[in-house]
C-alpha cells in the first residue's frame, strides 16, 4: 500500500516536471542575481540589462546596437559640441499615468550627481559641465551643473568638452530617468515590483529573489504595438552549467551572458549552430606592479609581454572566439585603429632579460601572479607560469585570492603581476585609455606618464575626429609598445547561445546590447 | 534490574519539587544561549570587518568619496566600536540591517525570502537522512559480519565517497537530461527539489548509518539486552522496545547540529540547482563582505543550533532517564 | 571464538592493504613518473595511453601524476584534520563529560559558540592575514621555495580550529550514558579513583564510537578542503588536491562532450580511500571490541 502510494507521488511529481510557467512567452538566462534595479545605484551589465527593459531614456539601443530615437525624438548640437538640446515627445507616459517630461531627466541626473546618493557610476556623467564638482561636494549649486530643463518637453546639456559619443551615452543605463516621487514615497523600497513605476517597454510585475524577475509588457509604452512578447522571465543563476542545462532542456530560450556559457565546453559549443560569438568591448590582460624594483625596468616588462604567446591561450584554452590581443583597445571602434603594439617574439625577449641583467632568468627573483578564483583565469596563469618558465626561464607562483581580498591587493598595489580585465562603456578609445591616466582608480598599476595623460587631454579636446585618433593612438603607443604597464592577453568575446532559425529580433554586436523588447519567435 | 526502568514512561517535572528544578534549568539554558548568540554575533562582525576588502569593492573602482558615502550610508565608517554598538543597538530593536550587495532591501526580507527554501529542503533531507541512517545502521549491526551488513554498509557509503559537486551533476545527467524524468534545476513544484534532497540527504544518511550500526552493535552487546534474550522476549520486541531506544542517543546527538546546518542550507546544492535558498546567500555573502547578511544568517543558525540542542538534551533524558541535566 | 577473531581481522586487512597501497603511492608519487606535476608535457585533452595511463588535462600536464601529488595533499590534510579532531575532541569530550555540571554545561556552550561561528569567515580571516605575511617572512629567509606551501599550513591551522568540535560533542554524550551505567557506579563507590576509571571503564567504551569517528573525519576534511579550494581559499595551483581535481573536473558531467578520464583518475582513488577509510574503521571496531557478538 505504501509502495503504491509512494509510486502515484513520483508520478504526481513528474507531471509537473519540465514545465514552463504557464503564459511566459519568452525564459531566458540574466546570470546571477540583481543588486539592485535602481539605474542611479546599479554597476553590473546584468543589472543595467533589466533597468533598460523596465526604463527608457533619451536614446536607446536597436538590436544592432545603433542609436534610436528614445523618449527624445531628435536633438540640435551646437557649433562648437558642447550644448546638446533634445526634444522630448509627448506621448511617452509613466506607468501611473504621470507624462515623461524634462524635468524628471532633470531630476534624475541630479540625483545621480547628488553625492548623498553614492551613485557607483556617477563617472560617466563627468562628461557634463561641472557635473564631477557637483558629484564630490565641491560645487552644491546645481544650476551651473549643464543640466536644465527648458520646458517640458524641451531639454539641455552643456558639456565640458566635446564628446562625439555623448548622444549614445544617453542611452546609458545610468542616464535613464526615474520616477522622483515614487523615490520620495517608499525610498530605497520603491525598486520592489508593488511599488516601482517605470516607462519602459517593460514592467516589473514580480521579482523572486535568487530565482526569476517578471516582466511584463507596458500597455501604455508610447511604442508598445512593437514589443511582441506579453511576458519575459529572467532567471537568475550563478553557475554555468545549471544555466547550460536549463537550455539544453528547452528550459530557456536564450543565454544572455557569456560567463553563463560553460568554457570548458567551448571547443564544442563553438562549433554549433546555435553559439554566437562576436568581439565587444572588452580587454583581459594583466597589470604589472610598476613599484616593484625588478618590474620597474621597461626592458622586463617587455620581455615578459614578448614572452606570451596569445595565439596559443585563445586556441587552446578560451576556445571561444576571443581574439589575441596585442593593444588596450579593442579592434571595432569606428575611426579609430589601434597601433601594432608587442607580438609573440621569445628571443627578442630572452635578449630583453639579458640587457636588462638577468640574462637566462639568472637572479631574477620568485614573482606571482594574483588572480581572483574562475577556471578561466587559472587556466591562463598556468599557461603563463609555464611560458615564463619556457622563455625566460623565471619562476612564477601563483597566488589565488576570493573576490574582494583580490581587489584590496590590487588597489593596495600588493601584488606583482595581476589578471584583470576591462569592459568599455561606450564606443570610443577614451573608455579604455581613460584608465590609466595619472592617478586614476582604474590605473592599480602605479604607473605614471606625463606624455600620456597631456596626448590624452589634447585629444578629447581636439573636434577634429581624424586628429584625434592620431593623437590617441599616439597615447596607446605609450601604453603598449614603451612602457608596457600592463600586458594585454585577449579581446573578450560577447556569447550568445540561442536557436537563429527560431528566435529573432537580436544579433551580435560590439557593444553587447541585447534589448528584449525587440525579441519575437520567427514564423 | 535497571533496564526494567525503562518500560516506565517517563515525563519531565512528574515527581514533587522537580518542576521548580526543571523551570531553574529552563532558565539557565535560555541565559546561556543568549550569552552565546552575543559572543557569536560579536565574533562574527568582528571577524567580518577585520577581513580584507571592501564590501563595495568591484572591478571597476567606485570613486573613493562614493565609498566613503556608502560606508557611512550603512553605518560603516566610524571606529569599529561605534560601528558594533551601533549595529547591537539595531538588532535589539529587531531590524537585522540592510543588505550591502543586494541595495535596497533588508536582511531580514532576504532571509524571509531564502530561508524557508533552504528549510524545507533541508528539512526533507533530515527527515532521509535519519530514516536512512537508522534503517541501514540497525540493519547492518543485526546482521552483522554477515554479508548483508557489508553491503547494507556499501550502499550507505555510496553517498560519501564523493564530494557533492560532482554527485550532483551526475544525478542531473542521469535523470534530468538522459531519462527527462525530473527538471534539471529551479524552483517551483515539489518535483524541483526531489534531486536537491537526494544529494543533500546521501552524504549524511552514511553519517548517520555509520554512528547508528556502531551503537547499535555497543547496546547489543551490553547485559540488559542479553538478560531481555534471555528472558525470552522475541528478538523484535528486544530490538524495538529495548535496544533501539538506547542505540539511537549518539543519533539524537548528532541530530540537533546536523538539523541547523541542513535547514539553512547548503551553498554548492543550491547553486547547482538553482535552489533560491539561503545557503549561497551566507556563503556569497562572506565573499562579498556583506556584513549584515552574514550576521542575520549567523543568528538564525545559531538561535536554531542551540534550540535544537536543547532540544536533543531533553529528548536524551526522555530516552534515558539515567542522564542527568538538572 | 577463534573463527570469529579470523573473521574480523580478515575485515581488517583488505582496507588497510589497500590503504597502505595508496599511502606508498603519494610517499613514492615523484619517482613512480618522470613528469613534473606542473609540467605541460604533451597535447591538451590526451585520452589515456601508455605515456600518461591518466590521460591529460586542459593544459597537457599528465593526470597521473597531479594524481599522486594530489593524494600527497589530500591525505595530509585528512590526517592532520583527523589527529586534531581526536587530540582535542576526545579529551575535551571526556573532561566535559565527566566533570559534568557546571563545568560540563560552560565547556558545551563554548563548543555551541565555535560551532555556530561561520568556518568559512574564520578561515578567509586567517588566510587573508597570514597569508601576506607568512609570504614575506619566508621571501627573507631560506624558505622562499616553500612559499606555495604556506596556504596548506594555514589551511591546517584553520580547519584543525574547527575539526575537533562534532567529536568533542559526541564523546561527551557517551560519557554521559557511560557514567550512569552500573559497572562505572560501582567501580566510583568502590573508590577507584578517576584516571582508572577513565582508562579502565571509559576509554574501552568508547574506542568504538572514538575509532568509527576518527575515520568519519578523515573524509570529511578531505572533502572540506574541496570546498575551501572551490571557493578558491585552498590548495593554490598548480599544486592539486583530490578537491581540486575533482571541482575543476566537475565540468565533463554534461551532455555534450565526455573527457571521462578527468574525472575518473581522481573519483577513483577518493572513492577507494574513503571506502577503505570507513571499513577498516568498522573493521578495528569489531576486532577491538571486546562484548562484540
Amino acid at each position: 500500500m505504501f509502495f503504491r502510494n509512494f509510486i502515484f507521488l513520483i508520478f504526481i511529481f513528474v507531471i509537473g516536471c519540465n514545465q514552463r510557467p504557464a503564459g511566459v512567452d519568452f525564459i531566458f538566462v540574466n546570470g546571477d542575481e540583481p543588486q539592485s534595479l535602481d539605474p542611479a545605484i546599479i554597476s553590473g551589465q546584468l543589472d543595467m540589462r533589466m533597468a533598460k527593459a523596465l526604463f527608457e531614456g533619451l536614446y536607446t539601443y536597436g538590436p544592432d546596437a545603433s542609436i534610436k530615437p528614445g523618449i527624445a525624438t531628435h536633438h540640435d548640437l551646437s557649433e562648437d559640441g558642447l550644448t546638446y538640446t533634445f526634444y522630448l515627445r509627448s506621448d511617452a507616459t509613466w506607468s501611473n499615468g504621470d507624462k515623461v517630461t524634462a524635468y524628471d531627466f532633470e531630476k534624475s541626473w541630479r540625483r545621480v550627481l547628488e553625492p548623498t546618493t553614492a551613485s557607483k557610476y556617477s563617472e560617466i556623467m563627468y562628461f557634463i559641465h561641472n557635473a564631477e564638482a557637483y558629484n564630490k561636494g565641491e560645487l552644491f549649486d546645481f544650476k551651473k551643473v549643464g543640466i536644465e530643463a527648458l520646458n517640458e518637453l524641451t531639454f539641455q546639456v552643456t558639456l565640458h568638452s566635446p564628446a562625439a559619443y555623448f548622444q549614445g551615452l544617453t542611452a546609458f543605463a545610468t542616464y535613464l530617468p526615474v520616477h522622483l516621487s515614487t523615490i520620495k514615497k517608499y525610498g530605497d523600497a520603491w525598486i520592489k515590483p508593488e511599488h516601482m513605476v517605470s516607462n519602459g517597454p517593460y514592467l516589473l510585475e514580480d521579482w523572486r529573489i535568487k530565482d526569476r524577475i517578471r516582466l511584463k509588457k507596458n500597455p501604455n509604452y508610447w511604442n508598445a504595438e512593437s514589443v511582441k512578447f506579453n511576458r519575459i522571465d529572467a532567471l537568475a543563476t550563478s553557475s554555468a552549467s545549471t544555466a547550460f542545462n536549463l537550455y539544453e532542456t528547452g528550459q530557456v530560450d536564450l543565454i544572455l551572458d557569456k560567463t553563463m556559457i560553460p568554457g570548458m565546453l567551448m571547443g564544442e559549443l563553438s562549433e554549433r549552430e546555435d553559439m554566437h560569438s562576436y568581439i565587444y568591448l572588452g580587454t583581459y590582460f594583466f597589470r604589472m606592479n610598476m613599484t616593484r624594483p625588478f618590474l620597474q625596468d621597461s626592458k622586463v616588462r617587455k620581455a615578459l609581454a614578448l614572452s606570451v604567446d596569445k595565439e596559443k591561450i585563445v586556441n587552446k584554452i578560451t576556445r571561444g572566439g576571443e581574439q589575441p590581443a596585442r593593444t588596450f583597445c579593442t579592434p571595432g571602434i569606428n575611426k579609430y585603429q589601434p597601433p601594432e603594439g608587442l607580438g609573440f617574439d621569445p628571443e627578442a625577449a630572452s635578449k630583453l632579460m639579458s640587457e636588462a641583467g638577468y640574462p637566462n632568468g639568472e637572479g631574477f627573483p620568485r614573482i606571482s601572479i594574483l588572480y581572483n578564483k574562475s577556471e578561466l583565469n587559472q587556466q591562463i596563469a598556468v599557461e603563463l607560469q609555464a611560458m615564463w618558465k619556457e622563455h625566460l626561464n623565471i619562476d612564477i607562483d601563483l597566488r589565488l585570492q576570493e573576490w574582494a581580498t583580490y581587489l584590496r591587493s590590487m588597489d593596495n598595489l600588493d601584488y606583482d603581476i595581476a589578471r584583470s580585465s576591462w569592459i568599455g562603456d561606450y564606443v570610443d578609445p577614451n573608455t579604455f585609455l581613460d584608465c590609466f591616466v595619472t592617478g586614476r582608480g582604474n590605473n592599480r598599476t602605479g604607473w605614471s606618464n606625463p606624455r600620456y595623460d597631456a596626448l590624452l587631454e589634447q585629444a578629447n579636446l581636439n573636434l577634429d575626429p581624424v586628429q584625434r585618433a592620431e593623437l590617441l593612438k599616439d597615447a596607446e603607443r605609450i601604453l603598449v609598445e614603451e612602457d608596457m604597464p600592463i600586458i594585454p592577453v585577449y579581446h573578450v568575446a560577447g556569447k550568445l547561445l540561442y536557436r537563429k532559425n527560431k528566435l529573432g529580433g537580436i544579433q551580435p554586436n560590439v557593444l553587447a546590447e541585447h534589448p528584449l523588447q525587440y525579441l519575437y519567435w520567427k514564423e | 534490574m535497571f533496564w526494567q526502568n525503562i518500560h516506565c514512561s517517563i515525563c519531565i517535572g512528574k515527581n514533587k519539587g522537580e518542576g521548580s528544578k526543571v523551570f531553574v534549568y529552563f532558565l539557565k539554558r535560555l541565559v546561556q544561549s543568549i550569552i552565546v548568540l552575543l559572543f557569536v554575533v560579536t565574533a562574527t562582525f568582528l571577524l567580518m570587518r577585520i577581513a580584507p576588502g571592501s564590501p563595495f569593492a568591484a572591478e571597476r573602482k567606485i570613486p573613493a568619496k562614493v565609498e566613503a558615502a556608502l560606508m557611512k550610508k550603512y553605518n560603516l565608517d566610524g571606529s569599529l566600536v561605534d560601528q558594533y554598538t551601533s549595529y547591537l543597538a539595531n538588532l535589539l530593536k529587531g531590524n537585522f540591517g540592510d543588505s550591502l550587495k543586494y541595495e535596497g532591501r533588508t536582511v531580514l526580507e532576504i532571509l524571509a525570502q531564502a530561508f524557508p527554501k533552504s528549510a524545507l529542503v533541508g528539512g526533507f533531507s533530515l527527515v532521509i537522512a535519519l530514516l536512512l541512517g537508522i534503517v541501514l545502521g540497525s540493519y547492518a549491526a543485526i546482521h552483522h559480519n554477515e554479508l548483508l551488513d557489508r553491503l547494507a554498509m556499501l550502499l550507505a557509503l555510496l553517498g560519501i565517497c564523493l564530494p557533492v559537486f560532482v554527485i550532483a551533476p551526475l544525478l542531473i545527467l542521469i535523470f534530468a537530461m538522459q531519462w527527462n524524468f525530473l527538471p534539471v534545476a529551479g524552483w517551483g513544484n515539489l518535483s524541483h527539489i526531489i534531486l536537491p534532497v537526494v544529494c543533500l540527504s546521501l552524504p549524511y544518511g552514511a553519517y548517520c548509518a555509520r554512528l547508528m550500526r556502531t551503537s547499535m552493535l555497543d547496546v547489543l552487546g551490553q547485559d540488559f539486552i542479553r538478560t531481555a534474550h534471555a528472558k525470552g522476549l522475541s528478538a523484535q520486541v528486544v530490538l524495538y522496545k529495548h535496544a533501539l531506544r538506547y542505540a539511537i542517543l549518539p543519533l539524537v546527538n548528532y541530530t540537533g547540529p546536523l538539523a541547523a546546518h541542513l535547514f539553512t542550507g547548503s551553498m554548492i546544492i543550491e547553486e547547482i540547482f538553482k535552489v533560491p535558498g539561503m545557503g549561497s546567500f551566507f556563503v556569497n555573502g562572506v565573499l562579498n563582505r556583506d556584513v549584515f547578511l552574514v550576521g542575520g544568517s549567523v543568528i538564525v543558525y545559531c538561535a536554531l543550533l542551540l534550540t535544537l540542542n536543547f532540544v536533543v538534551d531533553i529528548i536524551n533524558v526522555y530516552l534515558d532517564r539515567r542522564i542527568q541535566l538538572w | 571464538m577463534r573463527t570469529k577473531q579470523k573473521r574480523s581481522l580478515r575485515g581488517i586487512y583488505v582496507p588497510a592493504f589497500v590503504l597502505c597501497g595508496i599511502l606508498c603511492l603519494a610517499i613514492l608519487g615523484p619517482l613512480l613518473t618522470p613528469y613534473g606535476y606542473d609540467e605541460i608535457v604533451a597535447e591538451q585533452f590526451q585520452k589515456p595511453g601508455l605515456d600518461h595511463w591518466f590521460g591529460t588535462d586542459i593544459h597537457g600536464r599528465d593526470l597521473f601524476t597531479r594524481v599522486l601529488l594530489g593524494a600527497r595533499i589530500s591525505l595530509s590534510v585528512g590526517l592532520a584534520g583527523a589527529l586534531i579532531s581526536f587530540l582535542i575532541g576526545v579529551t575535551y569530550g571526556l573532561l566535559s563529560g565527566w566533570i559534568g555540571g557546571a563545568v560540563d554545561s560552560a565547556m558545551m556552550r563554548f563548543v555551541d559558540l565555535l560551532y555556530s561561528l561561520p568556518r568559512i569567515v574564520l578561515v578567509i580571516v586567517v588566510i587573508a592575514v597570514f597569508d601576506g605575511k607568512a609570504k614575506l617572512w619566508m621571501d627573507s629567509t631560506s624558505l622562499a621555495q616553500f612559499v606555495p606551501y604556506t596556504r596548506l599550513l594555514l589551511m591546517f591551522l584553520a580547519l584543525g580550529m574547527i575539526e575537533w568540535l562534532t567529536m568533542a560533542r559526541i564523546i561527551r554524550g557517551q560519557v554521559l550514558r557511560i557514567k550512569a551505567l552500573a559497572f562505572v557506579q560501582a567501580a566510583q563507590s568502590m573508590g577507584q579513583n578517576t584516571f582508572g576509571i577513565v582508562f579502565q571503564h571509559l576509554l574501552p567504551n568508547l574506542r568504538g564510537i572514538i575509532l568509527v569517528y576518527v575515520t568519519l573525519t578523515i573524509p570529511t576534511v578531505i572533502l572540506e578542503e574541496s570546498f575551501l579550494s572551490f571557493l578558491g581559499l585552498g590548495i593554490q595551483a598548480p599544486q592539486s588536491s583530490w578537491g581540486t581535481l575533482l571541482s575543476d573536473g566537475a565540468f565533463i558531467i554534461n551532455p555534450v562532450k565526455s573527457y571521462w578520464w578527468i574525472l575518473a583518475g581522481p573519483a577513483f582513488f577518493m572513492a577507494l580511500t574513503l571506502m577503505s577509510l570507513n571499513f577498516l574503521g568498522d573493521a578495528l571496531r569489531d576486532y577491538y571490541d571486546p562484548k562484540s557478538t
